[in-house]
């Protein structure tokens, strides 16, 4: 990750609790594995208009349990292909959280933040600040472990892999 | 150390001793992909250019749209036979089943570690084995390198007793505790099922158990292997020789939550839209809710008692007009087995259509998909919002038997209610 990817300022799309892979990207959709192509249909289980309204640097805010159900990596790569800077949630999902990972999608996992679609909210990854511009709203939450950081600064795990799995 | 199963399985592919929240790289005994997550493996493995590590037990399925719908598909499926061919990988054919039912028929041992870029590749677990779902590039990495990086899970104990009445069946329990644990309830952390109750239970009900810890957000769950397991491998795999190792968990291994379920008093259990811990008894569904279609299928219901199940009800009757039956076998063997047994022949008779093993309608690619307000009553293991179909459409999950008697009802009734 570089430098100016650690802090992340952007605008808001919330979604509620239990946004599914399904609602992500439809099963559908998964003909194709080009980011840009699945950035047409991100999030059209639950908004149809989503892709034509967001625009790269927004935010997704969503509630609990975020990315659950199937594990494509489709969902984090539509929403990444869209241009999203990051996903903060109150929880996510375990496989959608490594896939996001894996593939360089910043996510922050955040219990007491609250932000709404249309407000402008800021993001310090490094000192684990957020922060609502609008409201004036502001919560911290934990970095990532140690090992979780490895494969991020690697660029993601193939990147990481290709130097061997477990190389240390 | 005293352990449980799972961190027994895990130590023993990590080459050291875990805990619950240790980080190991582990060795995998199998991997898989599918059709819809395979390509995007494919990529990775590509690009990384390490070649693949033992690929006889890299496996790739052609199970989610089978056969398929579109070209676009197609295509995927050529690019999926294509690399299966390059690196020696073990192709599973369209029409040959559901990956997780083949991983069972075939392949799983006791003990082993299996993963898979499927969500539900935790079906494994029934065999007292290690198993859980990953992204493709997880995955890609597995079959490059042979390798994965897990978080030893926290586990739940979930201990049975007593044993199915009536025509209550595996769907009705895992849908009842789903609902009970939630959605998130066991997000991350193992379920592991002990018990007398388990015992009882066949093994084609322990993989539908198994395979749908996932829907309340469990990494793995999973069922010590018995005397049932090891006639299910003999019955299924005559060849294979009796040297896997069984593992059970230590009379002091740590647990974060325990809790009991006796079996002889669950009764028929119903999923609502749009979530699968929306779950209620079948006897307080408003029966007003009239259904389009019903679908028996999947790796949750369409196996050889899911069918006899659903056979015994439909049997010499005709499903209301107006719904369709649409029941998928989960695999080649059993399409076989049931057409044998002339199960096939009852479910015709009755006015259902008979799918291709495979995923079906469940995934909303092939073989049944919903229609704009429609309401579908099904085996499967997710009903959430726009799976089947269109995004205005309704899915309600519930057993065999269950489906079976709504599709002569025309409205969700349990098994034994209908007129």
């Amino acid at each position: 990750m570089d430098k100016k990817q650690l802090n992340i300022k952007g605008k808001v799309f919330k979604f509620a609790d239990s946004v599914d892979t399904d609602q992500i990207i439809p099963a559908r959709f998964l003909d194709t594995s080009d980011p840009e192509q699945l950035a047409s249909h991100c999030m059209s289980g639950v908004d149809e208009d989503f892709s034509s309204k967001v625009k790269p640097g927004d935010i997704i805010v969503a509630g609990k349990n975020f990315g659950c159900g199937s594990s494509r990596e489709h969902a984090p790569l539509s929403i990444k292909g869209c241009g999203i800077a990051a996903v903060v949630a109150e929880s996510f999902a375990r496989i959608f959280f490594r896939n996001a990972i894996n593939i360089g999608l910043p996510i922050i996992e955040c219990t007491d933040f609250k932000a709404n679609t249309g407000e402008e909210i800021s993001i310090d990854l490094e000192k684990g600040h957020i922060e609502n511009l609008t409201t004036g709203d502001a919560a911290t939450f934990s970095k990532f472990p140690e090992f979780l950081s490895k494969i991020i600064a690697s660029g993601g795990l193939m990147e990481k892999a290709k130097k061997g799995v477990a190389g240390e | 150390m005293e352990q449980n199963i799972t961190e027994k399985i895990i130590s023993a592919h990590a080459g050291k001793d875990v805990r619950a929240g240790d980080v190991v790289f582990v060795d995998v005994d199998w991997a898989l992909v599918q059709d819809g997550t395979g390509p995007l493996t494919m990529d990775v493995i590509n690009e990384m250019d390490k070649g693949v590590d033992m690929p006889s037990k890299k496996c790739i399925f052609l199970d989610h749209a089978s056969p398929s719908s579109k070209f676009e598909l197609s295509d995927s499926h050529n690019k999926l036979r294509e690399n299966a061919d390059k690196y020696g990988m073990d192709l599973n054919e369209v029409g040959y089943g559901i990956c997780h039912q083949v991983m069972a028929e075939e392949k799983v041992s006791p003990g082993q570690l299996v993963v898979g870029a499927d969500s539900h590749t935790c079906t494994a677990g029934a065999f007292g084995a290690f198993a859980s779902g990953f992204g493709s590039t997880d995955i890609a990495v597995a079959m490059a390198t042979g390798q994965i990086w897990i978080k030893v899970p926290s586990a739940i104990k979930v201990e049975l007793t007593g044993k199915f009445t009536g025509t209550a069946s595996a769907k009705d329990f895992i849908l009842y505790l789903i609902g009970k644990l939630s959605a998130m309830g066991a997000t991350y952390k193992t379920l592991e099922f002990t018990g007398e109750g388990v015992r009882n239970l066949s093994m084609e009900s322990r993989l539908t158990i198994c395979n749908m810890v996932i829907e309340a957000g469990a990494k793995n769950g999973i069922m010590e292997a018995d005397d049932k397991t090891a006639e299910y491998i003999k019955h299924e795999r005559p060849q294979q020789k009796k040297d896997y190792k069984i593992y059970k968990s230590d009379a002091g291994a740590e647990y974060e939550k325990e809790l009991t379920i006796n079996l002889s008093e669950i009764t028929p259990q119903a999923a609502l839209p749009h979530s699968v811990d929306n779950v209620k008894p079948v006897s307080e569904i408003d029966k007003k809710i009239d259904i389009d279609q019903a679908f028996i299928g999947t790796c949750t219901g369409g196996r050889m008692e899911d069918l006899r199940a659903a056979a015994e009800v439909v049997k010499g009757r005709k499903i209301k007009k107006g719904v369709r039956l649409i029941v998928t076998p989960a695999s080649a063997r059993i399409y076989k087995r049931a057409m044998k047994e002339g199960l096939l022949e009852i479910f015709m008779s009755a006015g259902a259509v008979i799918g291709t093993p495979g995923c079906g309608p469940c995934v909303g690619i092939q073989g049944g998909i919903l229609g704009t307000g429609e309401k579908c009553v099904s085996t499967a293991n997710r009903n959430f919002k726009g799976r089947m179909g269109c995004s205005d459409s309704y899915i309600y999950l519930a057993s065999p038997a269950t489906v079976a008697a709504s599709a002569l009802e025309g409205n969700i009734t349990a098994a034994g209610e209908e007129k």
